[in-house]
């Protein structure tokens, strides 16, 4: 395995007291393969991805359990400089709003070329050179005249491109791209997804999507990971989910994508809000929520159940729900 | 703009993130956490007061403010003495019973003189910081919000007034309008005050125009007026009342520096910026002379700061 | 960028040309420059109406400012009440002033800079929030109060520097002075620069920079301050006219004979051309200030110069 994230627990200090962001987050990612991990915003997926990046803001948030295994080395036991080491060279990381996670104040190529001036050592013009051949890669229309202007000289799907180069420089072993198309209009949408799987491919390496575009996912994704409430609710092959879900929360976001199928239909949404994280309700986190729900699940806190080799749901119901959904 | 969210967060849906849409996940994420998830919003005034009730720095430098006024209305509460009563027999000398502080070089009990310099400070820094605060909003409101040719006029003018240095400003205007009461120096402080108000009046009236539910309001065929008192307003107060506090403190420095040059208040006015002018020379042989007022003067300046950084903490809570 | 600067350099006419003329204004609508000339003396109405044509004081405000501007750049800044050009009283004020000036923003670059960077890395903290309090002490105290404590106890109690400066004001008779002068806008300073990283700190492009695996001192240095500064060093522009101005308190209490001494004396004795000239030499260095910090402004940031 490339990378296992196992048992993670999470916590922010905040001002209503200790939220529960990552509750024993397991899951995990193969050289090659596509992981999408889907949630709602406060699901824990983002915090998840950061904590394994090492860039999480510590204070408010601390790492209270877990391990996360990269190339067989447990990362949070890394010292910080061997720690940043593994940083950028071998695994990067694709933010969603490339505009503000640009700096703005320096030229893109230098923003690229500092990649290869801090971890190979190249000289800085050099390290143009790679900067020109990155941007280049990414389809970057007359990168030569262009690796001296800044982030708010580029439109949005180029900016999100520079991002997407940033993260490749080193051919890192893994990248996590986080909702890396949401900022950007629909159109730009899928030629900068079509790009990051095409170059994925090219490189061999692991991805972790995290999205809420269940759309984006259909097409690219090879896994699926379900997260509420900072925990895995379900992990399944991408067909299998499509096919019949295991889970009644993933039933219900798969409900709520409006169809052209079902025009003229109300649309679906979950009933109720996401849970106040200083607040998890008890056993099964979803179940207020739950159209399934019964005595047992305001009680125990369900297992990952294994629903087939591949596949897991933290459903007491797993089977009614499967059998309901294929039905 | 992205596709609805299917499965969108109904709360979030309502409260605004602060940045809007240029928030990524992450830091919606922090957000949500931050707020606590279904805490029940509170309006930024409610807030900011829940914030001010629990904050030392806010409780004592709000203590310590009204008592500075209390003395500056009744300063009989704290001393029954005359201060322009002096016995030049006893200048200069050293704390005696019944005179904590000592006395000055006409003789004059120098506790007496603290406690009433505060009536002249505070009256400045009160009455200038109205001023310029009234002034400032209204030039800088109308400003922000008609825009246009009115916006780059008042614009340039407030450049002209920042083009002066202050404390030479005030020492050629009060050098030639002279008197004996405090309004010359308060008109030169509202003159030379306001511009930043403005600034800062004309700033916020331009950010709350911008927000959704005035755009709205504009929609729907609010008029003008209605739209500044109802909706722009409002939203523009809190910046203007921060630095007006600050300034306020910063006023009655101002009023102090003046009044040691010699062109601010004058005697028979009992200031301690005089007091101090006069204490300055003599520091080798009575120490005592400078400390007390300066004291005084400082810890006035202080609490006010104190305050206005306070009410900023409390309004601004992405600072904290 | 040559546009940008073309639109500063205009906006600053009329600026200059309101400043100058509210305080030409003052001095010789609201005072009276002639009944100085003769201090207690009632002078003989001859004179008076001589003197008041040969000053060009008969003329409707507008034109007399006209013709004193016009004197102004041909060098021509009139007479001092002792005599002197006027000119030659700035030739021996203004170096000694400009040093005293550069001495104070140096110390208030360095250190209110530094304290400010560390502040705003520790936010929270204890020495945070110990720096807090004691920059808005440092705020409280005003120029001339702190002026004459650190004289005291530096000068005369301890004895660690010359309580006053000699006439040639060399620069390290002007460091306890600078720092003097210094002292508010060094609070100020700090608590800009600490707002500005602690705000700066939690940027998306700060985390994308730890995500790239960059060394912490590469992160701050290289991306978090030169965003963090912008604001910074438009306040010090602004800060050195309010300087120099402010520059009378200090060389009062520390009996330098710059600038503020000078103006001073010009404004005790009511002499209007050295009051005048002085005033609007300050108001060209405040405006010069500000166009280099607008120009220093769009070098730290693209988006302004491709604006």
């Amino acid at each position: 395995m490339l990378l296992e994230v196992r048992d993670l627990y999470v916590e922010f200090r905040t001002r209503d007291g200790v939220a529960k962001a990552v509750n024993g987050v397991t899951y995990s990612v193969d050289a090659g393969e596509t992981l999408a991990v889907l949630g709602e915003s406060g699901s824990g997926k983002s915090v998840t991805a950061q904590a394994v990046m090492g860039i999480l803001d510590t204070p408010p948030g601390r790492i209270t359990g877990g391990e996360v295994l990269f190339r067989g080395r447990d990362l949070l036991k890394l010292k910080e400089d061997a720690r940043r080491a593994v940083r950028g060279a071998e695994m990067a990381m694709i933010f969603q709003d490339a505009l503000s996670s640009l700096n703005p104040v320096l030229t893109v190529g230098d923003q690229l070329g500092e990649m290869f001036v801090v971890h190979r050592g190249m000289s800085r013009k050099d390290a143009r050179a790679k900067a020109v051949e990155l941007m280049d890669r990414v389809r970057i229309p007359a990168a030569r005249e262009r690796v001296g202007q800044y982030p708010h000289q580029f439109s949005g799907g180029m900016r999100q491109r520079i991002m997407i180069a940033m993260a490749m420089a080193l051919e890192p072993a893994l990248i996590i791209a986080d909702e890396p198309t949401t900022a950007l209009d629909v159109t730009v949408q899928a030629q900068v997804m079509e790009l990051l799987a095409e170059l994925r491919r090219e490189l061999g390496m692991g991805l972790i999507l995290i999205t809420h575009d269940l759309g984006v996912v259909a097409d690219v994704a090879d896994r699926i990971a379900v997260m509420y409430a900072g925990r895995i609710v379900e992990t399944a092959p991408v067909h299998d989910i499509y096919k019949a879900p295991a889970h009644p929360y993933t039933q219900g976001l798969l409900d709520s994508i409006p169809r052209l199928d079902h025009k003229g239909r109300e649309l679906y949404a979950i009933k109720g809000l996401p849970p106040n994280l200083t607040a998890i309700p008890p056993g099964c986190p979803f179940h207020p929520r739950c159209p399934r729900a019964r005595d047992v699940c305001r009680i125990d806190v369900p297992p990952l159940y294994r629903v087939s080799e591949e596949r897991r749901s933290a459903c007491h119901f797993w089977e009614e729900t499967v059998d309901a959904s294929s039905a | 703009m992205p596709e609805p969210d299917p499965y969108e967060n109904p709360k979030e849906a309502v409260a605004p993130t602060g940045a809007g849409g240029a928030m990524d996940l992450a830091m919606s994420e922090a957000e949500t956490l931050e707020r606590g998830g279904t805490g029940r919003p509170r309006s930024l005034w409610s807030d900011a007061w829940h914030q001010l009730r629990r904050n030392p720095v806010f409780l004592v430098s709000a203590l310590l403010i009204v008592f500075l006024v209390l003395i500056a209305i009744w300063p009989q509460i704290l001393t029954g003495a005359d201060p322009l009563r002096c016995d030049l027999s006893k200048s200069q000398q050293g704390s005696a019973p019944g005179h904590p502080f000592g006395y000055d070089t006409q003789g004059c009990d120098v506790y007496t003189r603290t406690v009433h310099g505060a009536r002249a400070s505070i009256t400045v820094g009160v009455c200038a910081t109205l001023g310029a605060a009234l002034l400032g909003s209204l030039l800088g409101g109308l400003a922000g919000f008609f825009g246009g040719w009115w916006d780059a006029l008042l614009s340039r003018i407030a450049d002209v007034f920042f083009g002066i240095p202050v404390v030479l400003g005030g020492l050629v205007f009060l050098s030639v309008v002279t008197s004996s009461t405090v309004w010359p120096v308060v008109g030169f402080i509202v003159l030379l005050g306001w511009p930043q108000i403005a600034r800062i009046a004309r700033g916020s009236v331009i950010t709350a125009k911008q927000h959704d539910y005035v755009q709205a309001a504009r929609a729907l065929g609010a008029g003008s007026g209605r739209m500044l008192l109802r909706h722009v307003g409002p939203n523009a107060v809190a910046p203007v009342i921060v630095v007006a506090t600050i300034a306020l403190g910063t006023y009655i420095a101002l009023e102090a520096t003046l009044s040691f040059l010699g062109v601010g208040l004058r005697p028979p006015t009992v200031s301690w910026g005089i007091d101090i002018s006069n204490a300055a020379p003599q520091i080798r042989n009575a120490p005592h002379m400078l400390l007390w007022p300066a004291g005084a003067l400082s810890v006035t300046v202080l609490a006010f700061i104190m305050l206005g950084d306070a009410v900023r903490d409390a309004l601004d809570p992405k600072l904290r | 960028m040559g546009r940008y600067v073309i639109r500063r350099l205009l906006q600053m006419i009329p600026v200059f040309i309101g400043s100058t003329f509210l305080i030409f204004f003052m001095v010789y609508a609201l005072g009276d420059p002639v009944a100085a000339l003769f201090g207690d003396k009632a002078p003989d109405p001859a004179t008076v109406a001589r003197i008041r044509a040969d000053l060009h004081l008969d003329q409707p405000l507008w034109k007399q400012y006209l013709l004193y501007m016009g004197a102004i750049f041909q060098g021509d800044f009139g007479t001092a009440f002792n005599g002197q050009p006027v000119t030659e009283l700035m030739a021996s004020a203004f170096p000694v002033t400009l040093r005293l000036t550069v001495v104070a923003i140096v110390i208030e670059i360095v250190i209110g800079i530094t304290l400010g960077v560390v502040s705003g890395l520790k936010r929270g903290r204890p020495l945070d929030t110990g720096l807090l309090v004691l920059t808005l002490v440092v705020i409280s105290v005003p120029t001339f109060v702190s002026g004459y404590l650190l004289q005291f106890l530096l000068g005369v109690k301890w004895g660690w520097v010359r309580p006053s400066v000699s006439s040639d004001a060399r620069l390290d008779e002007l460091i306890l002075p600078g720092v003097v002068l210094a002292l508010v806008s060094l609070a100020y300073v700090t608590r800009l620069s600490r707002t500005s990283i602690a705000e700066n700190v939690r940027a998306d492009y700060v985390r994308t920079a730890v995500a790239k695996g960059l060394p912490r001192r590469r992160v701050v240095t290289r991306h978090l301050l030169r965003n963090s500064l912008i604001p910074v060093v438009t306040f010090i522009g602004a800060d050195i006219g309010a300087l120099m101005g402010g520059a009378i308190v200090t060389e009062r209490i520390f009996n330098i004979h710059g600038v503020g001494y000078q103006l001073y004396q010009g404004i005790l004795r009511n002499n209007a051309p050295t009051v005048v000239g002085f005033v609007t030499i300050l108001v060209i260095v405040f405006l010069v200030a500000n166009l280099l910090v607008d120009l220093l402004y769009a070098v730290l940031d693209p988006r302004i110069r491709y604006a």
